[in-house]
């Protein structure tokens, strides 16, 4: 309410001046001599000229500055299948822009330059030119249609969710505001759930009639046997979310009401990633800063942060409500035998289902 | 018939001139039905919430530079909602919301095309007023209505409504879900239904008036790429924004009568709802129908406000006229058919992917083309750097650079790994929401003259544009970095993941770019509304321009032309034209008027 006073007095206030102006203005007369004194003149136009000249190359440094002091924010190498092929594919988009971003933001600023307006410079009546046209609409055309094509390619590889590969079969369930993960146990074949079916530890909804569902495995960690392909079924029990792997070039929509679904093939275990050269260099950084941030916070008599470890991440990437920045799951990568065993120690449903009989 | 038309105009400004001292200021100033006047009701209130809107921006930023600090500015301003001055990550979503919903609606649709639509269509066609300005003046007073109830849900008890621009149910829809769903996602929906109205009301009378009412000899070839731009926005608006209105319907339905149109299988709060079959994949199509197109609602009158300004400036005719035309033309085609790109991965069957993807990709070549003539055109000119021009060739370069990096976002493949994070926020506000802005400015700039027969202040114009150009790449360009490197958008703090703790410092970095641009942003402020009251009198046409509303003479009537509409012979961009003797068409003058008939010794071209 006092926020609405505030605006208020401050209307009342803009229009007592504008009123006290109007009694001012009564008295003024024009003064004829400067009528084209806030039209840009000779030394307006040199001197703004300049500045785009000055602005353009400014630009330029600050291009070449982001790309060098923030090359380690690039990701790093991907480690998922499809991965290096979305990288070569951005690398090469990225590159035709900052050429055609540098030849026409060039062009531009040094035109704006150089044909600055001076007294008696006259313009060139250049109305139109179908060869120019022609040209500067061709090579659009050209360029962009490789890029389509291959990423239509691309596109069509990764989105093609298909059994033939024999994948593991794993759901991802959002929630406001966490992760979980049921796996199709050993007939690879998830039980068939709704979020009626919801009760107790029951927590994704199984229907506990379908034999399917009986050696499904609930857990909370996102653990995956590296080098099989992995298909992910995502459903959502209450609005949107978005499950988002960036390390492995994944990324899709949890929908309340449906099933979307992603396939990938991770190739790098965690332990392997995380002693990349990139990855060691990256931590150590973020090591840094966070050191440098506990010094202050004990100053302050705050609790020290913990030092990081890299794990790979699964994050929820739709706005979905008030706690969405903290919305994250834990990943693991690991080899085939490890992964057994983790899912060994894991309950199963039928299990689930015993325990709460009792 | 377009004689007729004529005639009955004469009448009605007849009539008007004889009326003209009986004006109260009601009349004049506050119901008025003249064109000129609405626009500038237009203009002033845009201004306002885009005052808002930044002002919003700057709170989310200092949120995200400092997170969870407290700061005295968050407890004078948002009160309850940062306990001793830290935010809550509730309003920090509510701020995300309406910036994205001010800005984009309140600002760059009804404030930069309502405002120079409204101004520039009578005066540069040569007509005497809108055709109906009853029509145009409820238009502003739907406007000014959906503005008050959208500032007016600020104030509820639970917050305003919290689901981001794009408003995706259910999170918009269950109250249980976020607290803004409550009574301000209502009156999010009430106030954008009125502002569809407005919108639609204003959009018929434009396209309307742009089809009857123009000129003698003013035929759809001699239009400025202005009229073309405000025409084909227009009908762009008429086509889409009535599907943003039907899934506004169908989510007020959902919300208040119980039906499942994009509801389905959700429990909440320990309850399951009994809504099922629904979809929110439905509502992103329905919504992005109209959200897409509404990019380049947004972005055509600002593109079409520079053509002409350009074209003044460079002294030049605008280089491919009737590429401009037909790009115009493309670009609103394609935006209809291209909303899928917002969708890749929203779970929609992927080959619709590929076929959005194609549409996407097409739509690039138009605007390329746009991009390679304004500078063709600037190439030989004599350009005259007034305020407006240089935020002309401002809008150039941000349309290139946010342009570019469309070309990843739309590439459904690369897509996957940048959605909803900061490149995306990078990227469309460099293409749309600074080049728009620059438009706006531009376009203030260049017609303040004509508005208010006032000259604003050039210098304080150029501190505003470099201030402007230097903070806004300075926040825009790193930002693209920041997103490369996964940050998601939309979050209230980045610290809950030490993987992002070193993109804190290039965070603050954006942070003091945006107060720097929004600090220039108040020498305009202060350059406009001094101005109006102290500005040096304006002549007759200061930018030596050759389009019909610098003939009106400086007496503002109800009615623009005090004696008979001038005539049109010629397109509106014969700048620097020579004769057969190689000297200017009228001797000593780099211009000649539309309204001028040919001279001895020029030549007719046709354009």
């Amino acid at each position: 309410m006092t926020a609405f006073l505030i605006i208020f007095i401050a209307a009342l206030l803009a229009v007592s001046i504008w009123q006290i102006s109007k009694i001012f203005k009564l008295g003024k007369a024009p003064d004829p001599d400067s009528e084209m004194s806030e039209v840009a003149n000779d030394k307006d136009n040199k001197r703004n000229g300049l500045g785009m000249l000055v602005f353009v190359i400014s630009m330029y440094i600050m291009m070449i500055a982001c790309f060098v002091g923030y090359q380690d924010y690039f990701l790093p190498d991907a480690g998922s299948a499809h991965g290096a092929e979305y990288d070569n594919l951005l690398l090469l988009t990225t590159v035709v822009i900052m050429i055609v971003q540098v030849l026409t933001q060039g062009l531009l600023h040094w035109f704006s330059y150089k044909y600055h307006g001076k007294k008696g410079q006259r313009a060139l009546f250049y109305a139109d030119n179908d060869r120019l046209e022609f040209i500067w609409t061709a090579i659009p055309v050209v360029v962009l249609a490789g890029l389509i094509l291959w990423g239509l390619f691309s596109w069509n590889d990764i989105m093609d969710a298909n059994m033939d590969d024999d994948p593991l079969v794993v759901e991802v369930y959002a929630y406001q505001f966490n992760w979980r993960f049921r796996y199709s146990g050993a007939d690879n074949t998830l039980g068939d759930a709704n979020v009626r079916f919801k009760e107790g530890l029951n927590e994704v909804g199984q229907d506990p009639t379908d034999a399917d569902g009986m050696d499904d495995i609930l857990t909370k960690e996102l653990h995956l046997p590296v080098n099989r392909p992995v298909l992910f079924k995502f459903r959502s029990q209450d609005v949107l979310h978005s499950a988002y792997m960036p390390h492995f070039r994944a990324q899709m929509n949890v929908v309340p009401g449906m099933v979307t679904q992603f396939k990938f093939t991770p190739t790098v275990t965690s332990e392997e990633y995380k002693a990349t050269e990139f990855m060691t260099a990256k931590v150590r950084k973020i090591n840094e800063i966070r050191r440098q941030k506990s010094k202050e916070l004990m100053a302050n008599g705050d609790v020290a942060l913990d030092p990081y470890e890299f794990e790979y991440y699964l994050l929820c990437n739709k706005i979905c409500g008030a706690t969405h920045y903290n919305m994250q799951a834990k990943m693991v990568v690991e080899t085939e035998e490890e992964f057994n065993e983790w899912l060994s120690t894991q309950e199963t449903f039928e299990k689930t289902l015993a325990k709460a009989e009792n | 018939m377009g004689q007729a038309v004529a005639v009955a105009h004469d009448d009605h400004g007849h009539d008007d001139g004889h009326h003209h001292h009986k004006e109260t200021f009601v009349t004049k100033y506050i119901f008025s039905q003249d064109h000129k006047m609405i626009a500038k009701q237009y203009l002033i209130t845009g201004l306002i919430m885009g005052t808002i809107g930044i002002a919003m921006s700057l709170l989310m930023r200092m949120q995200i530079a400092n997170p969870e600090q407290p700061s005295v500015i968050f407890e004078a301003l948002l009160g309850k909602w940062a306990p001793g001055g830290v935010m809550k990550p509730e309003i920090y979503l509510a701020l995300v919301t309406i910036h994205g919903t001010i800005m984009v609606f309140f600002v760059l649709t009804a404030g930069l095309s309502g405002t120079f639509s409204n101004f520039l269509i009578p005066l540069q066609i040569g007509a005497r007023d809108m055709a109906s300005g009853f029509l145009n003046m409820i238009s502003y007073w739907l406007f000014f209505t959906s503005s008050v109830i959208m500032i007016g849900s600020l104030f509820v008890e639970l917050g305003p409504a919290s689901a981001g621009w794009t408003i995706y149910p259910p999170l918009s829809a269950l109250p249980e879900a976020i607290g803004g769903s409550a009574l301000g996602m209502t009156l999010w929906l009430v106030s954008m239904a009125i502002f569809i109205a407005s919108s639609l009301l204003g959009s018929l009378n434009y396209i309307v008036t742009v089809i009857n009412l123009r000129t003698k000899g003013m035929s759809m070839t001699r239009l400025p790429l202005t009229i073309w731009a405000f025409f084909v926005t227009a009908i762009i608006g008429v086509v889409s924004f009535p599907v943003l209105f039907a899934a506004a319907l169908l989510l007020i339905m959902d919300r208040s009568f119980g039906t499942s149109f994009f509801l389905s299988d959700i429990y909440i709060k320990g309850e399951v709802l009994a809504n099922q079959g629904g979809s929110p994949v439905l509502f992103e199509h329905l919504f992005w129908f109209l959200g897409h197109p509404e990019v380049y609602i947004v972005l055509l009158p600002a593109l079409g406000i520079t053509s002409e300004i350009i074209a003044t400036n460079s002294r030049k005719p605008i280089f491919g006229y009737r590429a401009m035309v037909a790009s115009i033309l493309a670009i609103a085609f394609l935006s209809t058919i291209v909303w899928g790109h917002h969708m890749f991965i929203s779970g929609m069957n992927p080959f619709l992917g590929s076929v959005f993807t194609f549409t996407t990709l097409l739509i690039a070549i138009p605007s390329a083309v746009k991009a390679f003539n304004y500078i063709t055109t600037l190439w030989k000119g004599n350009l005259q750097m007034n305020p407006a021009m240089l935020f002309s060739i401002g809008l150039v370069s941000t349309f290139i650079t946010g342009g570019l990096t469309g070309i990843i976002l739309g590439d459904s493949t690369l897509d996957i790994n940048v959605h909803d994070t900061y490149f995306v926020v990078a990227h469309f506000h460099l293409v749309m929401g600074i080049s728009a802005l620059y438009g706006l400015f531009a376009g203030v700039y260049h017609w303040f003259p004509k508005m208010f027969n006032k000259m604003m202040d050039k210098n304080l114009g150029y501190v505003h544009f470099w201030f402007t150009a230097i903070g806004a790449y300075g926040v825009f360009f790193p930002m693209h970095f920041v997103g490369m490197a996964g940050l998601p958008r939309r979050y209230y703090t980045n610290t809950n993941f030490p993987y992002f703790d070193d993109l804190a410092d290039t965070n603050s970095l954006i942070t003091y770019f945006a107060l720097l641009t929004a600090a220039a942003q108040v020498v305009f402020a202060i350059n406009f509304v001094r101005s109006i009251f102290y500005g040096k009198k304006a002549p007759m046409n200061p930018w030596k321009s050759n389009t019909l509303e610098w003939t009106t003479g400086d007496k503002h009537i109800h009615g623009n032309w005090v004696g008979a509409i001038p005539h049109v012979y010629r397109w509106p961009y014969d700048y620097s034209k020579l004769n057969e003797d190689e000297e200017y068409v009228i001797a000593g003058q780099d211009y000649v008027p539309q309204h001028i008939p040919l001279q001895p010794k020029e030549e007719e071209m046709n354009h």
